[in-house]
């Protein structure tokens, strides 16, 4: 014994799985969505989701320089971040654009309330909402895979507008549509979802009532296109299993994700059919985003013995 | 087959491979012992021999007249060298009493055997429980004739027996029940002479199936009210709660004793040592260590005297393999990183590990990403990442209404948090606070 010995406090070893390793998983989950997503729009989907991961990369290490922190890109979540910016972009978007939503996404909504699992609204999000209002046209402007340069609505729009026929539903599961290059593949979204279930790392529960949420009130509601049709479309698959489950800004505990998920759902149901966007996942996510801390305070667990003592006075 | 469990827990690599198939050897110390005077929960000792008496094996070497306490006895015979503080298992310095074995372990007739205990009344019972210096010998040491007393009023329903071990490593309860099952059951027959209304229930996680055997087999001869309770492996279902929770489906309330839902739970080290004090008039002398972890060359499970040397135990199992990171007294998951092996070892010690960094590394602490995976892991329902938040913002009183009092600092949450925080470690930070300011208002209340 040459090396004096650790002296630390119990517990004394710890899981496999990092901060890193849950990135990595999420990225990893997002590649089939990925693939598709330049099978159907070509190599421009592959330019977008380079220069965002690179703008979201770049713009993380450069705060943390400037402001003298530790640099943590590689705990992969910038990477992360980016990847989902640029999955929620039209194809057609200039990629300048898609870099300043980068930089909006890592130093104003991330860093600038304190960092990883620190910010209060989902940085990819609200990075695309900025995009959205700066620039609604690029930002609304669907090329329709397979035939260049033609663009054509998505089928929310065509919903909305009722205009137009709706695509097969096989095209639809495929991802053989208009919409943001990682949405529209439900076949490549759904297997990502699965994989991050069966590992552990998201729970069933926020996809699952979010997405029946949304088809139980599209239904209700009287929507033209039927329940299959609403789940397919749109940002929902990709919201529901990606977005709304981001650690940082959904509630922890259970009963809160699910209070967190049919809110989502209500509200993007509700822009979709009454509201002036045809679609309504991101702004669904990013307002019940806000909620997260006063549905955190109102659902904590039960602590063991507490409410039988209770019962039992 | 999915058997009743506890909400919570994790499922650390049991490694127990290393020593469960390994009998359990007896170790001779060679020169001195140490006894520190602080070997259980409650009341130190003060030492009741002076430097150069003569003692024998199962002398009584040091008391005290506090309840909550319990005597602590020479496993030697020979002469007492020094009497003054010695570097114990935490690190701190203590009072010892040092006895320089002569190696003849020359008996001293502490106790009376009793060959039929039940012809002694409860009470007697207790008494000698207290005067062997029993205490929980699972690790927590809370002195056995206290959790034997119970609040009046309080009907004990049942005797838990706890097998659990579920702290990585260890096996040194696991190879008690294979290798010797007569006296656990024994000792819990007098306990349930102490309480003859309770069932007694011996709980067993199930990746010991050849002591699920041994003691179902021993049982068939006794019959009785007392049973083999097997279930599902998961830690902590050796703590006290948890393993209630599972055999009785009982929730402790926060703050209360087990006695308050009708439970008393003992480990089968201190059953055994029930049996021995009260049928051999043996009080304790000695326990079993596993000796074990990555960087021990032989790890095994060891009989030893208490007051021998950590050092010795180590020897005796080969010595290290490779450089140590941490040596741990106790399991890995609640185990004390100890600075030095040239300390005795006590009472409570279960195991001596030696790991390598590879086992036990060292991490810094990253940003909590608020995965959930410290509610999900909490087996008391606790939130520990808001706790630990709380405590770092020296908001004690926002600690306790979350009741970070009930935190069992069983290190689960730490052992699942990705971002490596020291959740377990700012919940003792934030429990010692809270005591630091009830202390403080009653100073005020006082004056």
């Amino acid at each position: 014994m040459d090396k004096p010995l650790v002296i630390a406090s119990s517990p004394h070893i710890r899981a496999e799985m990092s901060t890193q390793k849950i990135m990595a998983n999420v990225i990893g989950a997002l590649i089939p969505a990925g693939l598709a997503s330049i099978y159907f729009f070509g190599p421009r989907a592959a330019a977008i989701v380079a220069v965002c991961v690179a703008s979201c990369v770049i713009s993380e290490a450069a705060w943390q320089k400037l402001s003298g922190g530790k640099i943590t890109v590689s705990d992969l979540s910038a990477t992360l971040t980016g990847l989902l910016l640029a999955y929620n972009l039209p194809p057609s978007v200039p990629l300048w654009m898609g870099a300043i939503g980068g930089v909006f996404a890592m130093i104003i909504v991330k860093h600038f309330f304190g960092g990883l699992g620190q910010n209060i609204v989902n940085p990819a999000l609200a990075g695309r909402a900025v995009m959205l209002s700066c620039w609604p046209v690029a930002m609304t402007t669907w090329t329709t895979p397979w035939v260049d340069g033609v663009s054509g609505p998505t089928p929310l729009a065509v919903i909305k507008l009722s205009g137009g026929a709706l695509p097969r539903l096989a095209d639809m599961f495929i991802g053989r549509i208009g919409g943001c290059i990682g949405e529209t593949s439900s076949i490549a979204l759904l297997l990502g979802g699965a994989y991050l279930i069966w590992k552990g790392i998201i729970s069933w529960r926020i996809p699952a009532v979010y997405i029946i949420t949304v088809a139980v009130l599209s239904a209700l509601f009287g929507r033209s296109g039927g329940p299959v049709v609403e789940i397919l479309s749109g940002g929902l698959i990709l919201g529901a299993f990606f977005m709304a489950t981001d650690y940082a800004t959904c509630p922890m505990t259970p009963p809160g994700q699910i209070v967190f998920a049919f809110g989502c759902g209500l509200i993007a149901s509700l822009i979709r059919t009454f509201g002036g966007y045809p679609e309504g996942v991101s702004y669904s996510i990013l307002i019940m985003n806000l909620a997260v801390p006063i549905i955190d305070r109102l659902t904590p667990p039960r602590v063991l013995g507490e409410a039988k003592r209770h019962a039992s006075k | 087959m999915s058997l009743a469990t506890f909400r919570g827990g994790i499922h650390p690599p049991g490694s127990k491979f290393m020593t469960e198939n390994k009998e359990i050897e007896m170790l001779v110390p060679k020169g001195e012992l140490v006894y520190p005077m602080s070997q259980h929960l409650g009341a130190p000792c003060v030492p009741i021999v002076k430097k150069g008496d003569r003692v024998l094996t199962g002398q009584k070497i040091a008391d005290t007249d506090a309840f909550v306490s319990a005597p602590i006895m020479s496993s030697v015979s020979g002469t007492v060298k020094d009497i003054g503080n010695r570097m114990t298992i935490s690190g701190a310095l203590e009072t010892c009493v040092i006895v320089e074995s002569d190696g003849l372990f020359e008996h001293g007739a502490s106790l009376l055997p009793h060959r039929d205990f039940r012809e002694l009344e409860p009470a007697e019972c207790v008494k000698i429980i207290r005067e062997a210096g029993i205490v929980g010998m699972g690790g927590a040491t809370f002195p056995t004739h206290v959790k034997l007393s119970p609040p009046p009023g309080k009907k004990i329903k049942w005797i838990i027996v706890n097998g659990a071990e579920c702290e990585p490593f260890l096996s040194c309860d696991n190879r008690l029940m294979i290798e010797h099952p007569e006296p656990i059951i024994g000792g819990l027959e007098i306990c349930l002479h102490i309480f003859p209304e309770a069932e007694g229930i011996i709980a067993v996680e199930n990746n010991k199936p050849e002591a699920i055997r041994r003691l179902t087999g021993e049982l068939s001869e006794h019959g009785a009210n007392i049973r083999v309770a097997p279930h599902d492996v998961k830690y902590p279902q050796g703590a006290e709660k948890m393993l209630i929770l599972t055999v009785t489906g009982q929730e402790i309330p926060p703050g209360a004793l087990p006695a308050e839902v009708g439970c008393l739970v003992l480990n089968v080290s201190t059953l055994t040592h029930i049996w021995h004090a009260v049928t051999d008039g043996t009080p304790v002398l000695d326990r079993v260590v596993s000796v074990a972890g990555d960087a021990v060359a032989s790890p095994k499970n060891i009989i030893a005297p208490l007051g021998t040397s950590v050092r010795e135990l180590v020897d005796a199992a080969g010595g290290f393999s490779r450089e140590p990171a941490r040596i741990l007294s106790g399991g890995p998951m609640m185990g004390i990183s100890m600075r030095s092996i040239d300390v005795p070892i006590v009472k409570g010690t279960s195991g001596i590990l030696a790991l390598s960094p590879k086992y036990a590394p060292t991490f810094d602490e990253s940003n909590c990403i608020r995965c959930g995976r410290c509610i999900t892991a909490c087996p008391m329902g606790l939130w520990p990442s808001e706790l630990d938040k709380a405590v770092r913002l020296r908001q004690y009183s926002n600690f306790e209404q979350n009741g970070g009092m009930n935190c069992i600092e069983c290190g689960s949450c730490t052992y699942v948090c990705p971002s490596r925080r020291f959740l377990t470690q700012t919940c003792r930070d934030g429990k010692a606070g809270v005591m630091a300011e009830r202390v403080k208002q009653k100073g005020i209340g006082a004056k």
